[in-house]
């Protein structure tokens, strides 16, 4: 186990490697520069600018100053954000991400698999087609109109809740958010866990664990919900790596300080280096995730192993 | 997964009660809430990337020599007085005896002396140096060419006395002295943290606030300085400036009252805003211009005048204004907008304004520019991504339409845009202007031969040498004549398609007392507080 896992972590060196070195001169092919904009700067301003953040050298020295600075873990200085360090603006906005991503996971997963496994219990019948109806219309109902309605009527016509604003990490100021992010996760767990639980309740070991005696019950429990997590569990590898690194719908309309609106602006602003860091860290999360999911495989389903 | 979250997930119920409870705790009295539509980019004023939002944090944490009062008139700063010699060209300001950094030292002329090189100096790279270019050797030392020593500015007196020397006289100049570029800086943190110097740790302002705290992409919090020379007349004791790039959120937020300004709420909620809020909602004249550059280079059908008048003629600015634009933008046809101080607004020639003697005279312009049924004018319309600019493109489009003009309108991110028009890549494209200073040089050196935001390169040696005669005219009247000129021989060719103009859209709390429109759109906290 110990040895798969150094390997996987070794296997994801060159990986990441290939996915910093396209996204760096992808980067760079886009049209337009980080200092392009509505007033048009004169040439001597320019030349200061370009000098100051070694974009006057050529590309591939660039691209080796880049590698080198990462390596340090340095991810240099954002070119909008001047008086923080990519590093620094990861820092700080990824635990909000986090907080409000993780909360919406686990709000999804303890709402999600429940109506999921109920549905398939009930198989077509109306416990089944509302929860299957009402998920349908979760998942179809995109978070730019669910963030905006809860803010208009949690935050202005009831006001129980603050329309916007992070506050620290204050309780009511997570509820909205971490509501508005779960619906479309707990839409997504509740189908995949009646299809997968279904599945599995027509195989021949439940049939056999019926035949044994085995109450309905115990049947479910024991035998059907473990085998019925594991494409649940697969989903929720990247699943999760995309939702901590945050949703910038969900943070734009809520004001929350997290990293992921840092992907849309820092590829709009054009600033190479916050595009990188979040495209480094987002890249090395995704990596970590599978692999506890592939770990976490092994827990659940007694025919995988990692031995060698 | 952060194991301290999970208990609070675990209990919803439990967490909506709380959070109701907490709702009814009041906030600090007298502080003032305001949502901005984007990010400050650095408290150094040399750093700072030129969003009309990141003025509204300095202002508030920094003074320069002038100041401004809440409708907008200049007001003495750290000087309080200051003489001009005859020929325009040197500035002396007596300084403040009183004026302190928040870390309780004077400021002093040394620290203009230092801001104003700090600015300049080539490593720091600061995108608006060229605001100071009027002083003798600016440009010079922005380059690297002269030592930092070489500015024409100098701290005399013992640092009571600040002393500028300009290249040539420059009638603006005491309009320029309230933009950020030319706020001092503590030389004494500079030496002595160097690039660290703005961190909360060391940074001191010498303003009515300092800076106390800054979740990035979240809030910027500033409380009273105790140090500020006014601080008895400052009534608030601290501001938040709430990043809310979602406008529309920003009115949910400023409806619940967690907002006490909102500044630019989207156009397209002027008229529900007017209905429901009407104390709150704010429109006032702006000093900004939306305009059509037109690409005035060789090989452009826009180069030939005719075809330029007759795109002109056939813009229904009223229709723009009004109906497209549901009010929140002001028909314009001059590149100056009006309110710009010591100047009367320019009007280009549209001849009648019964539409259809002049929708005729278009179709004959452009029949005798070549165009007609069998040789379609075809252009490319050019516009940074926004739905106000898309809609505005469209209703163009339609308007040309009659004349046999067919658009191809093709919009892409503002970076990308500008980049291409820059280029030359266009036949029409769209630009918009808002003043850096109250002066209508600042509008005017848009369509100036060679200068980097002319667009559509337009040139006329007679424009260009107007303003030039301008540039070194001193009289404030005998200048406006010239100005003016200068702008109808541009209005006279068609040079651009003026179209609308810019209006402040500011939510405002009827609770507030010394917030005031403005042309500039800037206000200071200093003078807010709230109503009893």
């Amino acid at each position: 186990m110990l040895i798969y896992t150094l390997k996987r972590l070794l296997q994801a060196i060159p990986t990441l490697l290939i996915v910093i070195t396209i996204s760096f001169f992808l980067m760079r092919v886009a049209p337009g520069g980080p200092f392009d904009g509505e007033r048009q700067l004169p040439p001597e301003i320019e030349a200061n600018l370009m000098a100051a953040y070694h974009l006057d050298e050529p590309l591939p020295m660039q691209y080796l100053r880049y590698m080198g600075n990462l390596l340090q873990g340095d991810f240099g200085p954002s070119f909008k954000y001047k008086d923080f360090s990519v590093t620094e603006l990861i820092m700080q906005g990824f635990p909000v991400s986090l907080e409000i991503g993780g909360l919406a996971i686990l709000l999804a997963l303890l709402v999600g698999l429940p109506l999921g496994i109920a549905a398939a219990i009930k198989r077509n019948s109306t416990v089944d087609y509302v929860v299957m109806g009402t998920a349908l219309t979760g998942i179809a109902v995109p978070n730019f109109v669910l963030a905006p309605i809860f803010a208009l009527v949690f935050g202005v016509l009831l006001g129980w809740l603050p329309a916007g604003g992070w506050n620290g990490g204050a309780l009511p100021n997570l509820v909205l958010p971490v509501v508005a992010l779960s619906i479309q996760q707990i839409a997504y767990i509740a189908r995949m866990m009646r299809a997968s639980m279904i599945e599995v309740l027509g195989s021949h070991f439940i049939r056999t664990a019926r035949a044994k005696g085995l109450n309905e019950g115990e049947v479910i429990w024991r035998h059907a919900i473990r085998p019925a997590l594991l494409p649940v569990m697969s989903y929720l590898g990247p699943a999760i790596a995309g939702i901590i690194t945050g949703s910038v719908v969900i943070e734009q309309i809520f004001g929350i300080p997290g990293i992921g609106r840092y992907f849309v602006q820092g590829a709009l602003n054009r600033d190479y280096t916050l595009v990188m860091g979040t495209v480094v860290f987002y890249g090395v999360l995704i990596v970590l995730m599978n692999l506890i999911v592939d770990l976490l495989y092994s827990a659940l389903d007694p025919q995988i192993r990692y031995d060698d | 997964m952060s194991k301290l979250q999970l208990p609070r997930t675990l209990f919803p119920l439990s967490a909506l009660a709380l959070a109701t409870s907490l709702m009814a705790s009041p906030a600090l009295a007298e502080t003032l809430n305001i949502g901005v539509q984007g990010e400050l980019a650095s408290f150094d004023t040399s750093q700072v990337s030129g969003g009309v939002w990141e003025s509204q944090v300095l202002m508030d944490v920094y003074e320069g020599l002038l100041k401004e009062s809440p409708d907008g008139e200049l007001l003495p700063g750290m000087a309080t007085k200051w003489e001009v010699s005859d020929d325009g060209k040197t500035y002396t300001f007596h300084m403040r005896d009183d004026a302190e950094w928040s870390d309780g030292k004077p400021v002093t002329a040394e620290d203009f002396v230092f801001g104003w090189q700090h600015l300049l100096a080539p490593e720091n790279a600061s995108k608006y140096a060229y605001m100071l270019y009027p002083v003798v050797n600016a440009e010079a030392v922005n380059t690297g060419d002269k030592p930092l020593d070489a500015l024409g500015v100098e701290s005399l007196d013992d640092g009571k006395t600040f002393k500028v020397h300009l290249d040539h006289p420059t009638p603006y100049f005491l309009q320029l002295l309230i933009h950020y570029t030319t706020y001092p800086a503590p030389k004494h943190l500079v030496d002595k943290y160097g690039k660290d110097w703005v961190k909360f740790d060391h940074i001191a302002t010498n303003g009515a606030f300092k800076p106390v705290d800054w979740v990035s992409q979240s809030k910027i919090s500033v409380e009273k300085s105790p140090t500020y020379y006014d601080a008895k007349d400052v009534s608030l004791d601290g501001v938040n400036y709430f990043t809310v790039e979602d406008r529309n959120s920003g009115i949910s937020r400023f409806r619940a009252g967690e907002l006490d300004v909102l500044t630019d709420y989207p156009s397209s909620r002027y008229q529900w805003l007017t209905d429901n809020l009407p104390d709150a909602t704010h429109m006032s004249p702006y000093l900004g211009s939306y305009y059509y550059v037109l690409n005035n280079r060789d090989g452009s059908p826009t180069a030939d005048k005719r075809v330029r008048e007759a795109l002109n003629l056939a813009v229904r600015r009223e229709v723009l204004s009004k109906q497209i634009m549901a009010g929140s933008f002001k028909a314009s046809t001059a590149m100056v907008p009006p309110g710009v101080s010591h100047y009367d607004t320019q009007h280009m020639d549209l001849g009648s304004d019964d539409m259809d003697d002049r929708m005729a005279r278009a179709k004959k312009l452009l029949k005798e520019a070549g165009y007609g049924p069998d040789h379609p004018l075809d252009l490319r319309l050019r516009y940074n991504t926004s739905d106000e600019h898309k809609k505005i493109a469209i209703a163009v489009a339609a308007m040309w339409k009659p004349l046999g003009v067919n658009v191809q309108m093709i919009n892409s991110e503002a970076t990308v845009h500008y980049q291409t028009i820059q280029q030359g890549d266009f036949d029409v494209a769209r630009a918009g202007w808002i003043a850096d200073y109250n002066d209508a040089e600042n509008f005017l050196t848009l369509l100036h031969t060679g200068v980097g935001n002319n667009y559509g390169a337009y040139s006329n040696p007679e424009y260009d040498k107007l303003m030039d005669q301008a540039a070194q005219t001193q009289d404030l009247d005998e200048r406006e004549n010239v100005l003016e000129k200068a702008e109808n021989v541009a209005l006279d060719d068609y040079a651009f398609i003026p179209m609308l103009t810019y209006v402040t859209r500011n939510l405002v709390s009827p609770k507030l007392e010394g917030w005031e429109d403005n042309v500039k759109d800037n206000h200071p906290s200093r003078w807010v507080h709230f109503s009893e």
